[in-house]
């Protein structure tokens, strides 16, 4: 799950990161009045979930109130990259004399959380490692131990930071790491981190992705997530505990399992044919949630036809069958359904879908065959 | 024969009185799998279908019973608590069937138990089956015949379909090891792959990826330098977009890493033959 910047940024200075004065704001009048009270110079941020929002227009500078209410008009009107603006971050404008990044992520094949920094901040951290690689100090953390204060100056040193700066900068690097762990984020980053022309350093730009799987222990995180990037589809399908994902194509996919999911989309491609989406039922799926599953991938107007397949291990083909069923008597699809049962309650699956009018194969490669005919409507 | 389960391993099931657990342990035994213990805190003392005793702690359960290999059915939040009481009793094989446990868990897991002599496997994992001796987990055990070849997945279903066109075709598993989906996990490609090359009875090997993560890119450096074996390859996710998780937590394309492409690639240059969808993997390996 993705935080906006002022959310991130409120998070990291509740760990005692200096971040500028500023708040959020929903309409044009409202950033005035933060204007007002912040006085002098401001930036109107969009607060939308994807990079790039200053390339697109996104971040304005503003001299005065009345200024700040009509960049606030304008940038509350737009899309970036096919997202609405909602909020705009409106922030104190800062003097800014050297740009520095630091993040912390997960590093997959290390097992271990790695804090990343440069003193060629403000862009893109992937930029950075494109061009200048050498210019990024990496250092590992064991989540054991937490981070250690000889490794906030070995950052500190590695990124030629000027000595006077160590100590801010490590309590800086500390609250970041204990924000990182106690939000079970995947990412905690400041790009950039500024040094002021008065000599101090402040989060100037946050981010943060939170860990999916463990906002059980963080529902206030939880109430934070912004629906806005993800298709109105993939939002219904996590409600029934489905993992759906839309795409581009026309045949409809059901499966149980992620990677039986994939498989079963790249043969389809392999093909000929293009999915509309990846859907994975996951295990043990009753009837209900393979109805649910069903209703949302009918909605799609470019589906031309559907493809199931469905391998029983604890997931049920009979149950799956009664899902098709009920979903069937309550849409009445008009596409034609490719269905393939295998392992567990297949027979009684079979049996069940006989009257149904679905065009039934054997193997997985026969199934997509006949999917791809079927949407090219052979 | 077979890579770490077989006939001698004395089962215990962490979770056995939960939905999942007791469903499986049933279908464990089933199969022929020498269930020993059950631990579930609070139960101490019950009985499972009057033949598995429970108990309150691993530890306890590990000393009544033998137990050498431990199973994890108990819920995401509590998943990692398992993991950690397993080792610290000496389990030396832990099989986390569990989806869902927080990445952040599963870094202080695995940093810890790299200091023991521990074995995880998974989580997020379909368990592993030596055909005809033990099944730890939840392939059906129905789909799949003994034979000479090994096979590694981070895929549950998936390997079903892998195993069941196999046994289509006459072709049986010396052992089948589901790793996991999950971005921090116990055992990779490569540690399997290992045991598999030092398997009298595994001749051939199959190796079933993902997109994410840079797994199967250093599996092919291995399979290139150290294995004398034949490998055949599938990678699934090709049409997986990038940015989004395909299900499993680990699935993901990031900053133009881990793509299918890369790791096809990779493999190909190894000398592992890639089957373009899984019924072609009988084939390849004739």
């Amino acid at each position: 799950m993705k935080l906006h910047e002022y959310q991130s940024k409120l998070i990291f200075s509740r760990y005692g990161i200096p971040i500028p004065k500023g708040r959020v704001a929903s309409t044009a009048g409202e950033a005035r009045q933060i204007a007002e009270e912040l006085g002098g110079r401001v930036v109107i941020k969009s607060q939308v979930l994807v990079g790039g929002r200053g390339k697109a227009g996104g971040i304005k500078v503003a001299s005065d109130p009345a200024e700040a209410e009509l960049l606030a008009t304008q940038i509350l009107s737009m899309e970036i990259k096919g997202l609405p603006v909602r909020k705009v971050l409106v922030d104190e404008a800062a003097a800014i004399d050297q740009e520095i990044y630091l993040g912390i992520t997960n590093d997959r094949a290390a097992k271990k959380p790695v804090i990343m920094c440069s003193a060629a901040g403000g862009v893109e951290i992937e930029e950075v490692a494109r061009t200048n690689p050498e210019k990024i100090i990496k250092v590992h953390v064991n989540p054991l131990l937490g981070i250690k204060d000889y490794q906030t100056r070995d950052i500190a040193a590695g990124i030629d930071l000027p000595r006077e700066y160590w100590k801010s900068f490590g309590d800086i690097l500390r609250g970041l790491w204990q924000a990182y762990m106690d939000n079970d984020a995947t990412l905690a980053e400041i790009n950039p981190l500024i040094i002021s022309k008065d000599k101090r350093l402040v989060a100037l730009d946050g981010k943060m992705l939170i860990d999916d799987n463990a906002l059980f222990r963080r529902p206030e995180l939880s109430e934070l997530r912004d629906t806005d990037e993800d298709a109105p589809s993939e939002v219904e399908a996590r409600k029934y505990g489905l993992t759906f994902i839309k795409l581009d194509g026309n045949i409809g996919c059901m499966v149980n399992g992620a990677g039986l999911a994939m498989a079963s989309m790249d043969i389809l491609k392999f093909f000929g044919g293009d999915p509309a989406n990846f859907l994975d039922i996951g295990g043990g799926a009753g009837a209900d949630k393979v109805a649910a599953a069903m209703r949302i991938i009918l909605a799609d107007p470019n589906v031309k036809a559907i493809l199931f397949n469905i391998f029983g291990g604890i997931t049920r083909c009979d149950e799956v069958a009664r899902g098709i069923l009920t979903a069937m008597a309550e849409v009445k699809p008009k596409v034609p359904m490719v269905v393939r049962l295998v392992g567990t309650n297949a027979e009684e699956g079979r049996a069940m879908l006989a009257n149904a009018n679905m065009i039934t194969a054997e193997t997985l490669a026969d199934a997509a065959q006949k999917a791809v005919a079927a949407a090219k409507g052979a | 024969m077979s890579i770490l389960v077989n006939k001698e391993t004395r089962l215990l099931v962490q979770g056995i009185t939960g939905s999942e657990g007791l469903f499986h342990t049933r279908q464990m035994v089933a199969y022929g799998t020498n269930v020993v213990a059950g631990v579930t805190p609070g139960k101490g003392g019950q009985w499972v279908d009057e033949k598995i005793p429970v108990f309150d702690s691993v530890k306890i359960a590990k000393e009544a019973t033998g137990a050498n290999t431990s199973i994890i059915f108990v819920p995401a939040r509590f998943a990692a608590d398992s993991i950690f009481e397993a080792a610290d009793a000496g389990i030396p094989f832990i099989v986390c069937i569990t989806e869902g446990i927080p990445v952040s868990d599963m870094m202080r897991v695995r940093n810890y138990i790299d200091q023991k002599n521990v074995r995880l496997l998974g989580p997020n994992c379909p368990g592993l089956l030596t055909p005809g001796e033990a099944k730890v987990g939840i392939i059906p055990g129905n789909i799949a015949i003994p034979g000479n070849v090994g096979i590694v997945s981070r895929s549950g279903t998936l390997t079903y379909e892998v195993l069941y066109a196999l046994k289509q075709v006459g072709m049986g598993s010396s052992t089948t090891v589901g790793i996991g989906g999950d971005p921090v996990n116990g055992t990779n490609h490569i540690d399997v792959l290992r045991m598999f090359e030092d398997d009298p009875h595994t001749d051939k090997i199959v190796m079933i990826g993902e997109i994410g993560g840079s797994d199967e890119e250093k599996a092919a450096e291995f399979i290139a330098t150290r294995m004398t074996k034949p490998v055949v390859g599938f990678i699934a996710g090709q049409t997986a977009p990038a940015g989004k998780r395909m299900g499993h937590a680990g699935a993901i394309v990031e900053g133009g890493e881990g793509t299918a492409d890369a790791k096809i690639r990779a493999l190909e240059a190894a000398g592992v033959k890639v089957a373009r969808h899984p019924e072609e993997i009988p084939q390849l390996l004739k």
